[in-house]
C-alpha cells in the first residue's frame, strides 16, 4: 500500500538521460526550476512545457509512472491554487459567497499550479533517471569547492545516500509492522484524532526501534570495513564527463537563454 | 464465475478454503510480481499443517491471505463459507479466529512490559481488562516463559524469549487457527526445538488448526500430519509427510531437502537392504531397521 509513493524513486531502464553524468542532471534540474520562475508569459511556460515533454520522452520512463508520483502533492496543489484564486485582490470577475474571484487571482493560481506541477515532474525526472549512488556522487563533486570553506561535503553526501537508501526499507518495515499489529486486532483507521494518535504507538515504537537497530548495524558494518570519512577516499567509478554531457550543458544554456529572452517578447501579451 | 471444485462444500463447518487464488504484488507497474498462481487448498479444523517452500515461493503471501491482510487478486478465499473479499465480510471476526504470527514477530513488541504487550491482542478484541489479563497469563504460561520475566521490558529479553512473548501475544487472542510464519528463523538448534515442541504441545492440548511455515523439512517432519510444498507461487505437493518425502529428486530440484533419515533409508534400500523408504523420523527409522533384522 505504501509502495505507491514513487516520489524520489529510481526507475530502472536505459535511456540517454539515464546515461548522462549526474552532475549534468542536477545542474539541469536547478536550471529548469530557475527557469520556471523566470518565465512570466504563456510563451515562457510553453517553452518550458516543450522542454519537459522532450525530456520525458527521452527518459523512457512511462508517463503514467511519473504521474503516479504526483498523487503525493495533489492536495498541496489544490490548496495552493485555491488560496491564490480566492485571496488575490484585483479586478473582480465573479463573486463566490463573500469571496471574489479576480482576474489577477486566476492568473496567479494558474501560474502557481503550472510551476508546482512542472517543478515536481522536473525533479522527479532527475531521481527517476539517476541511481541514489550516482546522485550523491554528483552532489559531492558539485559541492567539492565548498570544502575550502570547511563545509563537510562528503559527510553531507553520505548522509543523503543513506537517507535515500533507507526510505524504501523503512516504508517496507512500516508496512510489515502495520500488518502484524492489524493481525493482533489493532485498528489504524477508526476513532477520533486522539484514538488515532494512540493507535500509532504500536506502530511507531517498533518502527523507531528498528530504525535505530538498522542504523547501529550499518555503522558497525561501515566501521568493520574501515570507513573513516571522505579523507583520501577513492571511487570505483569516478565521475567523468563525456561528449554527450558537454552537448547537454550546451542545450541547457540554450534553453536558459530562450527562457530569459521570452520575458522580453510580447507574444500573447502579459497574460 | 469460477468453476470451483469446492462450491458444493461452502457453508459446511470447515475453516478455510482457497479457490483458484492468485496474488499479484504491484499490479500494472514495473515491479509487478505474480506471487501466487492458481492455489487451491482446503484447511480442515484441527489439522496440523506444514507449509514449506524455498525463499520467495509465496509462503508469507499465502498466510497473509488466510487472515484477510491481503485479498486475492483473482479467485476467492472462504472462511467458514463466507468470501473474505465480500464488502460485508466480518474481517474483525476473521482476525480473531485466525491468529497470524509473522516472521520475526519480536520486531512488533512495543509495550513497557511483557505482560502489557501480550494483553494488546485480547484488549483489541474488546475483552474486559480482567479477561484480557487472564488470557495473557495463560498464554505466557503456554509458551513457557518464566514468571520473573512477565513484568520486565520486552526489549531486555533474549531473542528466543522475545519470540515466545510475541507468539503469546497472538495465542492470547485464542484463535481457532494459528498460523506461524517461520517461528524458528534465526534461532539456535536448541531454541528451534524448544519452540517446535511448544507448538506441538499446544496442538495436543487445544486441538486447534496450526499452519507451520518453514524452509526446512527436517523442522516440520516430526510434527505435522500434512505438508504443503510451494514452488514459485504454486502448490507442488499437498499430502502426508511420508508421501511427500518419496519425491526426493523433485524436492531437490526446487531447493528443498528431505530429512536426513529419509536419505539414509533410501541408500540402505539401494544397497539391497529391504527397508521402507517413506520413513521421516529417526525413531521410525530405528524401528524399521531393527524390524528388518528380525528384532
Ligand atoms: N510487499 C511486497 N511487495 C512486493 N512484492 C512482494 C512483497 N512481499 C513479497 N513480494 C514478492 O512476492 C514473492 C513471494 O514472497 P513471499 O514473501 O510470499 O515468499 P516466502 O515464501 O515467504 O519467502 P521467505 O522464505 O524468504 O520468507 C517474492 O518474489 C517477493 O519478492
Ligand atoms: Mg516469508
Amino acid at each position: 500500500m505504501l509502495r505507491e509513493i514513487t516520489l524520489g524513486q529510481y526507475y530502472q531502464t536505459d535511456s540517454v538521460l539515464h546515461r548522462l553524468d549526474p552532475r549534468v542532471k542536477i545542474v539541469g534540474t536547478l536550471v529548469f526550476i530557475a527557469s520556471l520562475f523566470i518565465a512570466n508569459s504563456p510563451l515562457g511556460y510553453g517553452v518550458a512545457a516543450v522542454f519537459l515533454a522532450v525530456m520525458i520522452k527521452l527518459s523512457h520512463v512511462p508517463f503514467q509512472f511519473i504521474i503516479r508520483g504526483m498523487k503525493a502533492i495533489f492536495m498541496l496543489l489544490i490548496i495552493t491554487m485555491l488560496f491564490n484564486l480566492l485571496l488575490t485582490p484585483g479586478e473582480e470577475v465573479f463573486h463566490l459567497w463573500r469571496l471574489s474571484v479576480t482576474k489577477e487571482g486566476i492568473r496567479l493560481a494558474l501560474m502557481m499550479g503550472i510551476r508546482l506541477v512542472f517543478l515536481v515532474i522536473g525533479s522527479s525526472l532527475m531521481t527517476l533517471t539517476t541511481t541514489p549512488n550516482n546522485l550523491t556522487d554528483g552532489l559531492e563533486k558539485l559541492m567539492g569547492p565548498l570544502k575550502v570553506l570547511h563545509v563537510p561535503v562528503h559527510e553531507i553526501a553520505m548522509m543523503m545516500a543513506i537517507a535515500l537508501r533507507f526510505i524504501p526499507i523503512l516504508l517496507e518495515e512500516t508496512d510489515k509492522i502495520m500488518k502484524a499489529q492489524i493481525a493482533r486486532g489493532a485498528r489504524f483507521d477508526t476513532g477520533g484524532i486522539i484514538d488515532k494518535a494512540r493507535a500509532m504507538v504500536p506502530l511507531l515504537v517498533p518502527l523507531f526501534i528498528s530504525a535505530f537497530r538498522r542504523a547501529g548495524d550499518l555503522a558497525m558494518a561501515m566501521e568493520a570495513r574501515c570507513y573513516h570519512g571522505g579523507e583520501g577516499r577513492t571511487k570505483m567509478h569516478p565521475l567523468a564527463y563525456e561528449k554527450r554531457d558537454a552537448l547537454a550543458y550546451l542545450l541547457l544554456a540554450l534553453y536558459l537563454a530562450v527562457m530569459i529572452l521570452s520575458r522580453f517578447v510580447p507574444v500573447g501579451g502579459m497574460l | 464465475m469460477w468453476d470451483s471444485p469446492y462450491c458444493h462444500l461452502t457453508g459446511i463447518d470447515m475453516s478455510i478454503i482457497l479457490d483458484h487464488v492468485n496474488y499479484i504484488y504491484d499490479k500494472d507497474t514495473a515491479f509487478e510480481r505474480h506471487a501466487l498462481k492458481d492455489v487451491n487448498l482446503q484447511l480442515q479444523d484441527g489439522e496440523f499443517i506444514g507449509l514449506i517452500g524455498h525463499t520467495g515461493s509465496g509462503k508469507s503471501t499465502l498466510v497473509q491471505l488466510l487472515n484477510g491482510l491481503l485479498k486475492p487478486s483473482a479467485g476467492a478465499v472462504y472462511f467458514d463459507g463466507a468470501d473474505i473479499s465480500d464488502d460485508d465480510f466480518d474481517l474483525k471476526n476473521l482476525r480473531a479466529s485466525v491468529g497470524l504470527v509473522f516472521q520475526y514477530p519480536e520486531h512488533q513488541l512495543f509495550e513497557t512490559d511483557v505482560f502489557q504487550d501480550v494483553c494488546f491482542g485480547p484488549k483489541n478484541l474488546g475483552l474486559s481488562k480482567k479477561d484480557a489479563e487472564l488470557r495473557a497469563f495463560q498464554a505466557l504460561k503456554q509458551v513457557g516463559l518464566k514468571e520473573e520475566y512477565f513484568y520486565q521490558s520486552p526489549f531486555d529479553l533474549s531473542g528466543g524469549e522475545k519470540r515466545r512473548v510475541a507468539i503469546a501475544g497472538v495465542l492470547a487472542m485464542q484463535p481457532k487457527v494459528l498460523v506461524l510464519d517461520e517461528p524458528t528463523a534465526g534461532l539456535d538448534p536448541k531454541g528451534r526445538e524448544d519452540i517446535l515442541n511448544m507448538i506441538a504441545q499446544l496442538h495436543k492440548e487445544l486441538h486447534n488448526t496450526i499452519v507451520l511455515v518453514s524452509h526446512s523439512m527436517e523442522d516440520v517432519a516430526d510434527y505435522v500430519e500434512r505438508i504443503i510444498v510451494m514452488n514459485k507461487g504454486e502448490v507442488l505437493y499437498d499430502a502426508a509427510p511420508q508421501e511427500v518425502f518419496t519425491h526426493v529428486e523433485e524436492l531437490e530440484a526446487v531447493h528443498l531437502a528431505v530429512p536426513e533419515v529419509t536419505y539414509i533409508m533410501r541408500d540402505l534400500a539401494r544397497a539391497g537392504i529391504k527397508v521402507r523408504t517413506d520413513v521421516t523420523t529417526v525413531e521410525e527409522a530405528v524401528e524399521e531397521i531393527l524390524a528388518c533384522y528380525g528384532r
